[in-house]
């Protein structure tokens, strides 16, 4: 099977690549990207056409990708699955099947199932799934310690022999600072990712929202900045005890922007992703008590969100991952205090993202380092590129198509998103994940 | 006058309407010194009081306001309802709407329920206490009980005293009395202070003597003894200590302040008993004026259409 995508305007940060062009794919994997020389000259017009066209033209299916751009298949590093032990909230084929509805190509799942993925067996179990069910590519996240107990380390090189690409207790921290340096250390010996989820649970006990004068006014428990801002200084300093590879998962306050920021101009070996929600929202959206907006970490303060830009416009943030957390319906029917946290963020985060380019925040190029390239390197995957030989790993977008959210139409599970109703740019028109096509249109 | 079908918080009302509730309230305080205390009103109505923690006063204030103006009222607690059971919130609100209830009075340990059921239901819903945002009718009685002492509300200076990061009472009553014009302190360890509470245009105080100076209305907020265990504070004893009211704090304020409580009380913890006993105290007074703000509440809100 052979395809090839016309007309598009090709992005491809990793070959510096932004220019019209074409594109054909074969047996799954990119095999040749032709570009356009010089806009409209007469060499152009003759080049469009590839020269791998004239001999089986019959076997190409054609997409036609003018006025959209095409770009590596967008990368989660940060998505729930809930498979197995949640399936009333998704499923690997529910999750994937979303994950490629927002352009995603590849995720990554956390371990916090049910049973957490601790073993060979849960990561072996995900990776046949996703075979037998998944639309894209899953690199499964080993736990950190056994059952995210906190008290033992998994084998985390049986993990990695089976597939883990990294390790997280995320949903929980590694409270026990003496197991969170042992892993830093150990994990070392596969030059894989610690990735943190920064909370200091005595300090967030109870809370349901950032703590702040709309937790006052509202009369919920608030969640300080400080508990994730101890906690990120905390491993940020074992990071740098210990040499270990340290990500720092969903970066919602300024304080935590300013002390990445420092910790890498003094060369620690640390990366950090935020979220679409800690970019285009702010606590204020809470005075209607809507369990949408309950996440952890919650959603801060305008001067958060600023601090979160310039973080990502500064390099200090590498990554915009999603933190995918879909609930059923159930789970956010309730009392604000017992609802769940979480949003189902696979099918808005790129038109989120892409607001920021809409901001001079980043510009285009930079949003597909985030969403795409950067998360590959972190991962050590090989996806995040066009490159000749590449899975075949693509999204093709219509930059200024706008369409109104209406999360009950998600393919995901979880149709929990603060972000229905909003009217957003950028529609994922085909996503092509390992040469297959999904078309939206 | 009366537009909104619930009574979620101060925060939701404008000053004309407080000042209509409490008008209001004063007819039907007229009626409650009569020897036939019951009016027709809310005939052919049901009032479903539901409590999904304990309570007394708030909810035999409400039942009895309820009766007063010869509702029907169903009591419904945690402890005989279905949710024991593991009935979800939306389900119990359903069955209350399903058998015809006109009002659901509703107590919530959680902030928001009201809301929550505001939006689900289209029947009168009452806030009588969720969580730590609001508890209006409280205000209201208060509000009332100040006025018939001072005959205005503008200008004073009301000191609050105690919990005031888990207290509802707290907040509605700095959003009323800061509406009609008073001048609101709250004094309390920097612990129990909620954050970026004097962006509501409020003096806060953790030295109690400084904070009773020359105030007109000294209230009090119960504390919830099983803050301790969280280090709110190290000991009741240092608690009354530093923050109990005793006669000689009580001298700091104007001569002719007076003392409230929303009650239930803890005696010789956040207030003394000479006090709460004294010539100055008015909590009994906030008790009766409770029941006929909280049938003003219900009169008013039978009015709008829905």
């Amino acid at each position: 099977m052979k395809i090839l995508i016309k007309n598009g305007r090709i992005i491809d940060p990793l070959q510096d690549i932004d220019r019209k062009g074409d594109i054909l794919i074969e047996d799954g994997k990119i095999r040749e990207i032709t570009l356009v020389r010089k806009r409209g000259s007469a060499e152009a017009r003759k080049k469009k056409v590839p020269d791998f066209r004239a001999s089986e033209l019959s076997n190409f299916r054609t997409i036609d990708a003018s006025g959209c751009i095409v770009i590596p298949g967008l990368v989660d590093m940060h998505t729930h699955l809930r498979e197995p032990g949640f399936e009333y909230k998704e499923t690997i084929k529910t999750g994937t099947k979303a994950a490629v509805r927002g352009g995603f190509t590849s995720v990554c799942c956390m371990p916090n199932t049910n049973p957490v993925n601790d073993t060979i067996a849960v990561t072996e179990f995900i990776i046949k799934k996703t075979l037998k069910e998944g639309s894209c590519t899953v690199y499964p996240i080993g736990a950190i310690t056994k059952g995210q107990n906190d008290e033992e380390l998994a084998e985390l090189e049986a993990l990695k022999r089976s597939g883990c690409i990294a390790f997280s207790d995320d949903g929980r921290p590694v409270a026990n600072s003496l197991i969170m340096r042992h892993a830093l250390e150990y994990s070392k010996i596969f030059d894989v990712p610690i990735i943190s989820h920064c909370e200091d649970l005595h300090l967030s006990e109870g809370g349901v929202m950032n703590e702040g004068f709309v937790s006052t006014i509202l009369g919920l428990r608030g969640i300080p900045k400080a508990a994730e801002e101890i906690m990120v200084a905390r491993d940020l300093t074992l990071c740098r005890l210990t040499g270990g590879r340290l990500h720092i998962a969903h970066v919602s306050s300024e304080g935590s922007v300013r002390l990445i920021r420092d910790a890498k101009a003094r060369g620690i070996n640390v990366t950090a992703e935020t979220c679409p929600h800690y970019f285009s929202l702010t606590d204020e959206s809470l005075i209607s008590y809507d369990t949408n907006l309950k996440v952890n970490p919650p959603i801060r303060t305008e001067k958060d969100v600023e601090a979160i830009k310039q973080g990502l416009k500064d390099g200090t943030i590498d990554v915009i991952a999603t933190d995918h957390a879909p609930h059923h319906i159930d789970d956010k029917t309730k009392e604000f205090d017992a609802a769940s946290f979480g949003i189902s963020g696979l099918e808005t985060a790129f038109s989120l993202g892409l607001q920021l380019v809409g901001q001079e925040v980043l510009d285009l190029k930079q949003l597909i380092m985030k969403m795409s390239v950067t998360p590959s390197n972190i991962m050590r995957i090989p996806k995040g590129t066009l490159s000749s030989g590449a899975d075949a790993d693509l999204a093709i977008i219509n930059l200024e198509h706008s369409f109104v959210v209406d999360s009950s139409r998600f393919l995901s599970k979880g149709k929990n998103s603060p972000f229905n109703g909003w009217t957003l740019k950028g529609t994922v028109e085909k996503t092509i994940a390992m040469g297959k096509v999904y078309d939206w249109t | 006058m009366f537009k909104a079908k619930d009574l979620l918080g101060i925060k939701e009302l404008t000053t004309d309407e407080i000042y209509y509730i409490l008008e209001t309230a004063s007819g039907f305080k007229d009626v409650l010194q009569r020897d036939i205390k019951k009016v027709p009103p809310l005939r052919g109505k049901t009032v479903v009081n539901l409590f999904f923690e304990p309570s007394t006063r708030t909810r035999i204030s409400f039942e009895l306001a309820a009766k007063r103006l010869s509702a029907d009222v169903i009591n419904l607690s945690t402890t005989t309802s279905s949710v024991v059971k593991g009935e979800t919130l939306k389900d119990t609100a359903l069955t209350i709407k399903a058998l015809g209830a006109d009002f659901v009075v509703i107590r919530h340990s959680s902030a928001g329920v009201p809301h929550f059921l505001s939006r689900l239901l289209n029947i009168s819903v009452i806030n009588a206490g969720d969580g730590a945002n609001e508890h209006p009718t409280q205000a209201l009685l208060d509000l009332f009980t100040v006025l018939s002492y001072k005959k205005k509300i503008k200008d004073l200076t009301i000191a609050i005293i105690g919990d005031i990061t888990h207290s509802r009472v707290a907040r509605s009553n700095i959003y009323a009395f800061t509406k009609l014009g008073a001048q609101v302190r709250v004094i309390c360890p920097p612990t129990l202070m909620p954050a970026e509470v004097k962006s509501l245009g409020i003096e806060i105080y953790s030295n109690m003597e400084e904070g009773l100076k020359k105030a007109d209305v000294i209230m009090t907020l119960r504390l919830q003894l099983e803050r301790q265990s969280k280090a709110f504070f190290p000991s009741l004893e240092e608690y009354f200590y530093l923050y109990g009211l005793t006669t000689e704090r009580v001298k700091l304020a104007k001569d002719n302040a007076i003392v409230m409580h929303p009650g239930p009380m803890n005696r010789g913890v956040e207030i003394e008993s000479e006090v709460a006993d004294g010539p100055q105290s008015v909590i009994l007074e906030q008790v009766t004026n409770g029941l006929a703000v909280r049938m003003a509440v219900l009169y008013l809100l039978a009015g709008v259409k829905k």
